[in-house]
């Protein structure tokens, strides 16, 4: 599903992503890990089309296109779906006024008619379900107001709605107590199936206990230094980042 | 040039839809303005002597007027004797129905989606359209009738019901009241009537349109609505004006006069030509609007979507001399471009227990320049008034302006007034999070700026409120930087 190959990127003069290079396949969860500063939200803001980052070189290819060449409307309407570490917030416009112009211009996209009020109504209805959201938060503004786990629980409701192909959960754990994790997490869950793949940014294992990852990627100053399966979460959680230093460290 | 200025620069050039003229025959005045010019337009009208009599006392104590330098709006001096002042579409005689109004005429107003028989048949909504400076055909009028209602343009009534008119002209925006006031008492041509008899709930929403067609013509129109006792009526009035390279003066007067227990709710869309992305050309609109809360329990609303015009300088306003009587204004005033706009509101409490409820919307983008300038006035025996004012400023880009100039004098210690105001800027970020979820940029800033000035738009009747939307979003979109 998607291919990256040696992409580096940088903001202003500063070099982060150095040559990134991974392989999601659909079906699969990735998790990014890696200390505070190592480029994990760089590479998920490049990947859905954020403009203050420079990509300098490397190749990205999402489903036989080269995702680098699309606007950042085109990627979501392609398929990609960013969790926002900090959502924000949009006075005056409801959740369920914003996914409703959201779903009709990807609909637009691949052709299809804008769906009916009742229609729309009752696949809002299905999803709110299934992330365990109340209505009554989807008819506010967006995200004013809203605690950090409404906030969070709200993405994710929006990726249910969106059903997309590839969804990146940006530090999608952070500010949450472990309540607000769990309900976020089964969301998640309940979206995963073998059409689609999700990567998980995180700094912390703890999201990983719940969303079981299929592949870990540990990365440092904009390189993956290490990968393997869940169990690497597990050793990062146990020892730290500070090996991993010292081994790339090591490596140079 | 980043992305958004790209896109800023493309949709800024979008040309303004209502820009096409029409080869209608037109009767006019010479240029310039002197008593005989006042005479000439009396005379054209047909008014009665105490009118024509009115209208040189207007004249002559403009003269004696200066004009204001207040707003923070700046304007090359207006040449007062170089426009037109009196401009009417040629007719053979006067229209019974449709069926006899001038085809060129019906096409105006098709172009501007206000079909007078397609609103006849689908919207039940009775519009007095007025052409420059003569209103044309007025619609629903017999069905009003049976209620009491009186709607006609300005010159029938003063034809048809001097009474009404004599009683009622100036008593809320008196003939000096102002310099372009007492401009527009001198030389108003046309506008619309109406009075709303005791205890009537009138059953549609009142519509005109206003549209300068003529080259040079000044349009000065009045309205005058008159709200009898427990009476209801919901007033609409929306405006568009032809691309033209020079500036046209547009000085209208609107005074609206609710009695006991009577509302009035005035809405406005004002789409005139706000100049090109230069700056050339456009309408200065300045305008007084008021209304007067005569009897106690009355209530004066004033809804505005202002996004046109290169110069906006308006403040309608509610005096509320009943007690318990109540004023509203909500106003999104849009600039961008090289527009200007100073508008507001002024709330004078001067009965017992009256409230009034200000909430201001500016939207600035481009090279624009927005001012709120608001006053709230409470009089000493205006015991337990009670004011909330909101004036919010969104801008747009980084060379435009917002400015707020509030004004509150108390002279009662029991009246309670709360003002907020806000300033923010659409971020990049926000713009970013609809792209993220697919939604293009030209929809995302309608959807951030209609969120914004929603609570003003709800205030609008649903055929109008869908028209703003519109508007807003077209004023505006992907102007941001």
């Amino acid at each position: 599903m998607l291919t990256i190959k040696n992409l580096q990127a940088k903001i202003g003069d500063k070099e982060i992503l150095k040559g990134i290079n991974l392989k999601v396949k659909a079906g699969e969860v990735h998790a990014i890990m890696g200390p505070n500063g190592s480029g994990k939200s760089t590479l998920a803001s490049v990947l859905s089309g954020r403009e203050e980052y420079e990509v300098t070189g490397g190749e990205v290819d999402f489903e036989g296109k080269n995702l680098l060449e699309l606007e950042p409307e085109e990627r979501a309407r392609e398929g990609i779906f960013m969790a926002f570490q900090y959502p924000v917030e949009i006075p005056g416009v409801s959740t369920i006024n914003f996914m409703k112009t959201a779903l009709n211009q990807i609909r637009d996209h691949r052709g299809q008619p804008p769906l009916d009020a009742v229609s729309f109504l009752q696949l809002m209805k299905e999803k709110m379900k299934l992330v365990q959201i109340d209505q009554s938060l989807l008819n506010r503004s967006l995200n004013e107001g809203f605690s950090g786990g409404e906030k969070k629980r709200n993405e994710i409701f929006q990726m249910a709605m969106l059903e997309p192909k590839l969804s990146i959960l940006d530090e999608t754990d952070s500010g949450l107590d472990i309540d607000a994790l769990r309900i976020v997490a089964n969301g998640v869950n309940a979206l995963r199936s073998k059409n689609n793949a999700t990567i998980v940014v995180t700094h912390y294992q703890r999201l990983l206990d719940y969303i079981v990852p299929d592949f870990v990627h540990v990365l440092y100053k904009g390189r993956i230094v290490k990968s393997g399966g869940k169990e690497l979460a597990l050793e990062l959680e146990a020892k730290g980042y500070d090996w991993i230093k010292t081994e790339a460290a090591l490596a140079e | 040039m980043s992305k958004d200025n790209q896109v800023l620069e493309e949709i800024t050039s979008k040309e303004y839809e209502h820009g096409w003229t029409v080869n209608l025959e037109t009767d006019e005045a010479p240029k310039g303005l002197n008593e005989d010019i006042v005479r000439f337009i009396s005379a054209k009208k047909g008014e009665p002597e105490w009118l024509l009599e009115w209208r040189l006392k207007a004249f002559r104590a403009w003269l004696r007027m200066t004009e204001p330098t207040w707003p923070n709006v700046h304007y090359p001096a207006i040449n007062y004797q170089d426009i037109i002042y009196y401009s009417a579409p040629k007719q053979k005689k006067t229209a019974n129905s449709l069926d006899e109004v001038d085809p060129e005429l019906l096409k105006t107003f098709e172009k501007l989606g206000i079909s007078l028989t397609e609103q006849k048949r689908l919207t039940g909504v009775a519009v007095d359209a007025v052409l420059d400076s003569v209103s044309v055909a007025t619609t629903f009028k017999e069905k009003l009738a049976e209620m009491g209602i009186i709607f006609c343009s300005f010159s029938e009534a003063v034809k048809e019901h001097p009474e009404l008119v004599k009683k009622y002209l100036g008593s809320v925006v008196p003939m000096n009241d102002n310099y372009f006031a007492a401009l527009n008492s001198a030389v108003f041509s046309d506008g619309s009537f109406c009075y709303i008899p005791k205890g009537v709930r009138c059953p549609m929403e009142l519509s005109t349109y206003f549209r300068i067609n003529a080259a040079n013509t000044g349009q000065f129109e009045r309205t005058l609505i008159v709200a009898d006792e427990g009476s209801y009526v919901s007033y609409l009035e929306g405006c568009t004006a032809p691309m033209r390279d020079e500036n046209q003066l547009h000085a209208a007067v609107v005074e609206l006069y609710a009695l006991k227990d009577a509302e009035i709710k005035y809405s406005t869309v004002q789409n005139w030509y706000p100049g090109d992305k230069e700056g050339k050309g456009g309408i200065y609109n300045f305008v007084t609007k008021r209304g007067l809360c005569a009897g106690d329990h009355s209530k004066i609303s004033w809804t505005q979507v202002e996004t046109g015009s290169a110069i906006t300088w308006k403040y309608p306003s509610c005096i509320l001399k009943g007690d318990y009587s109540s004023g509203e204004f909500y106003s999104v005033a849009v600039t961008n471009n090289y527009q200007q706009a100073d508008t507001g509101t002024k709330m004078v409490h001067i009965g017992k227990h009256t409230r009034s409820r200000i909430v201001s919307k500016g939207i600035s983008a481009g090279k624009s320049q927005n001012s709120y300038r608001g006053q709230v006035h409470v009089l000493k025996r205006a015991a337990h008034a009670r004011n909330f004012s909101q004036c919010d400023s969104l801008l747009m880009g980084d060379q435009c302006g917002a400015h707020t100039f509030p004004y509150i004098d108390i002279e009662n210690p029991t009246a309670k007034v709360e003002h907020e105001a806000t300033t923010s800027k659409i971020g990049e970020d926000q713009i970013f999070y609809c792209l993220q979820r697919g939604i293009d940029e030209e929809a995302a800033v309608a959807l951030i700026v209609n969120g914004y000035a929603k609570e003003v738009l709800n205030q609008l009747p649903m055929e109008f409120a869908v028209e703003a939307q519109k508007l807003l979003a077209l004023t505006l979109e992907g102007s941001v930087g």
